[in-house]
């Protein structure tokens, strides 16, 4: 997969290797000398870097190749589920049945693209509604804690609602030729 | 690098692909990439049976590339399917069922089917090969290795005569498979059971017992009779009996469940497909829990506006009881026989699907002309049965068929079937297909039986021809029923001429209820006789080069004789007798004269 396709959070990892390959190794040598020895140079080095790093990415990667992966999910929700005719329209006009019929089209496509896409399990154990005790130590991205907040862990609490992680996620590849800013083509047909 | 025995479903309307290792034994379903929107690669266990043939700068460049191989010219599985829809006439679908077609030429550039001049057509064999060649792409970018260096295990229907397993042993050759052996649907449904149960297979069965198999594909279905024997204290599995050819299947079922709803309604083709789509949807909901009394359909607008462009509809829980149950597996007599519509002088040339949608009426139809096998009784009686087939899902389809079979057997004094508790049904036969691979490398019980079905020539007798009336037909036994992998049948006595430098044509028949018929017997008038089925026909040319005498025009004495390939299909050839030439005689798969 090209680097532009990857996912923001990957995107300098790659770049900055690829950056450094270009740098000999008795260059590298003497650069972590004087990183030992002159901390200053170890600062302005990695400012530089990040600099050269930003730059690149601005001028390499437009944001639709940058976030191209939320543009295929949002492709993929369209085509299975039609979410984006679902957001787009004005539905304050409508009867409930008529939104009725046509969120069963947005969730039944979307879920079964969803469930392609994401495995999804609840970020916390346990039964909403029931008590939990969150111990020292816990994962302060997968709890978040909420109302009397003091004194020390274990927090004593109800668990009001279990979260979600992506267990395992499978994007589709895509094409390198495509444009990803193409949600739906338009569809003319041809008599 | 190890090896493995992969096995390939290649079904009528999914394909799908699962292996073992033969150093650990160990193996699992691969999963298949595929397009699912242009441009767009995901993994799904299956492959969906389609092709659609692309029009040049109908989608960007790129669009149609997979993994492991650039594409320009057409699309298979689910992208196929999908789009297909909206161009039916650029969409192959049901190639396998065209491969069995004996009426057309199944080498030629048939499909798609009704396609303008402009489409590039393919041959239902190249539309199996271009499958089997993504498979072996998918087979690659799983990382296990080739699979031309693998050992390939390939089901067809049990039904599939000698000219159709020839052809899908061609497809395989032409998407550069090297080591191909067939195997049967049924059969694999059964070793994936086995698989799936282990040791408790022995507890399971006993000798005595009747196994049906009920293979209700995407848009066939195949009915098995496996019996289990014993031989010096070990349990055997031997395959008795075979069903014909039925193009009916659980595709056929979302489509009724399509009409019927859409009686009255103004959809266009698009909406239709999106309707077939969600009576399974609904069909499936129905099925899962059988407190609902409805489950509602809706079809989205072809237009941007959803809110309000969305057709509602329900189905019904009686819809689904109606037109489900009681129109494909309704219940009827052991006697009933399925209705065959009257063949009129002008047939339409498309593939002969079923006219009676009664899946028991082709049960019953089975059981009872298999009365060789019934010990005595009006029909064979199985003691156990395996479903297979998507279309199984669904509970109440399975305990239709069993309540049926079981007031068959009830009225002729037997005692009920037990059902035997397979797997998943959608993926089964390529399972299956990877055991019996393991199998043959001498673990497990292996499923013997050898062909089911006996071929014959035919021998017009030397009548004066009366005008208007067909001269009856004899028919010769070349290969006898059950004859194994491998083996030759013995060479009959009658003897034949071929004319050097020119095409013989022999007409040929089969037929799988005919079990003690030997090589060199005789029968008179096959034409009339319902226990004969004629299939294509078979044909030499005897060249110049390869006769002795050399000369065009003269009469060379020969004998038949018919053997089973390790692969398992049939080959005939011409023994000049009294000399040593040898000719393989082809079966013909252009298309018989109706």
């Amino acid at each position: 997969m090209s680097p532009a396709l990857c996912g923001p959070q990957k995107e300098p990892i790659l770049n900055y290797r690829f950056y450094m390959a270009h740098i000999g190794f008795w260059d590298r040598v003497k650069m972590a000398w004087r990183i030992l020895i002159k901390a200053p140079f170890a600062n302005k080095l990695v400012e530089a870097l990040n600099q050269v790093e930003a730059a690149r990415t601005r001028a390499a990667l437009p944001p639709e190749r940058v976030h191209a992966s939320a543009l295929t999910l949002l492709a993929a929700l369209q085509r299975e589920g039609r979410l984006v005719d679902f957001l787009e329209q004005e539905v304050a006009g409508f009867s409930d049945e008529d939104i009725g019929a046509a969120a069963r089209v947005v969730h039944g496509g979307c879920r079964k693209a969803f469930r392609q896409f994401f495995v999804i399990a609840p970020a916390a154990p346990g039964i909403e509604g029931e008590p939990i005790t969150v111990p020292s130590g816990f994962d302060a991205q997968r709890i978040r804690l909420t109302g009397n907040l003091s004194g020390q862990p274990p927090f004593k609490g109800t668990l009001k609602h279990h979260g979600w992680v992506a267990a395992e996620v499978r994007m589709p590849s895509i094409a390198e030729t495509l444009d990803p800013r193409v949600i739906a083509p338009a569809e003319v047909e041809l008599s | 690098m190890t090896r493995h025995t992969v096995g390939i479903d290649l079904g009528t309307t999914n394909c799908a692909l699962a292996f073992r290792d033969l150093s650990e034994g160990s193996g699992d379903v691969v999963s298949i990439p595929q397009l699912t929107a242009p441009g767009v690669v995901e993994e799904r266990l299956l492959l969906p049976s389609f092709i659609y043939v692309v029009k040049q700068g109908e989608f960007p460049d790129g669009a149609l590339d997979l993994p492991w191989e650039k594409q320009f010219a057409y699309a298979a599985g689910d992208l196929a399917r999908g789009h297909g829809a909206k161009v039916p006439a650029r969409l192959v679908a049901s190639a396998k069922s065209w491969l069995s077609h004996s009426s057309v030429d199944r080498s030629s550039a048939l499909l798609p089917w009704q396609a303008p001049p402009e489409v590039e057509r393919i041959s239902p064999v190249e539309a199996s090969a271009r499958y089997l060649r993504h498979l072996a792409g998918a087979w690659k970018m799983s990382r296990k290795g080739d699979l031309d260096s693998e050992e390939v295990v390939l089901t067809v229907p049990a039904s599939f005569d000698a000219a159709a397993r020839e052809l899908t042993t061609q497809a395989a050759k032409q998407a550069g498979l090297q080591d191909v052996t067939l195997l049967e649907e049924p059969q694999a449904a059964l070793y994936a059971w086995i698989e799936s149960v282990g040791d408790a297979f022995r507890k399971t069965v006993k000798v005595g017992d009747v196994i049906l198999v009920v293979d209700v594909g995407g848009g066939t279905s195949d009915f098995s009779l496996i019996a289990v024997t014993e031989q010096d204290g070990d349990l055997q599995l031997t395959r008795m009996a075979v069903g014909d050819h039925i193009l009916l299947g659980g595709d056929n079922m979302d489509l009724t469940l399509a009409h019927h709803l859409a009686q009255g309604k103004n959809l266009d083709s698009w909406q239709f497909v999106a309707l077939t789509y969600g009576c399974r949807q609904a069909k499936e909901l129905l099925f899962a829990d059988l407190k609902l009394k409805k489950a509602p359909i809706s079809i989205p607008s072809r237009g941007s506006a959803l809110v309000g462009g969305t057709i509602k509809m329900e189905l019904t829980r009686e819809d689904v009881t109606r037109v489900l149950i009681d129109g494909f597996m309704p219940k009827v007599l052991v006697t009933d026989l399925p209705r065959t519509a009257r063949r009129t002088g002008l047939t339409q040339v498309g593939l002969p699907y079923a006219q009676d949608p009664g899946i028991t009426r082709h049960l019953a139809a089975f059981l009872t002309r298999q009365s060789r096998i019934a010990e005595g009784r009006s029909f064979v009686h199985p003691t156990a049965i395996l479903f297979n087939g998507g279309v199984f899902k669904a509970r109440a389809l399975k305990e239709r068929v069993t309540e049926v079979l079981n007031e068959w057997l009830a009225k002729d004094s037997g005692a009920p079937v037990k059902e035997l508790e397979g797997g998943n049904l959608d993926l089964a036969v390529a399972r299956g297909a990877a055991y019996y691979g393991w199998v043959r490398h001498g673990h497990g019980i292996r499923i013997r039986g050898g062909t089911a079905r006996a071929y014959y020539v035919g021998v017009e007798a030397a009548v004066p021809a009366v005008p208007g009336l067909e001269p009856p037909v004899k028919a010769l036994c070349v290969a006898p029923f059950g004859m194994e992998e491998g083996s030759n049948a013995d060479i009959p006595p009658q003897e034949f001429a071929l004319v050097v430098g020119e095409p013989t044509v022999f007409r040929f028949f089969s037929s799988s209820v005919r079990r003690e018929d030997r090589a060199g017997d005789m029968i008179d008038d096959v034409v009339r006789n319902e226990e004969f089925e004629e299939v294509a026909p078979i044909e030499t040319t005897l060249s110049i080069k390869s006769s002795k005498s050399g000369e065009s025009g003269k009469l060379v004495p020969v004998n038949l004789q018919a053997a089973v390939t390790e692969v398992g299909t049939l080959e005939l050839r011409c023994l000049e007798k009294g000399g040593s030439g040898r000719w393989k005689l082809e079966l013909n798969v252009r298309g018989k004269e109706e």
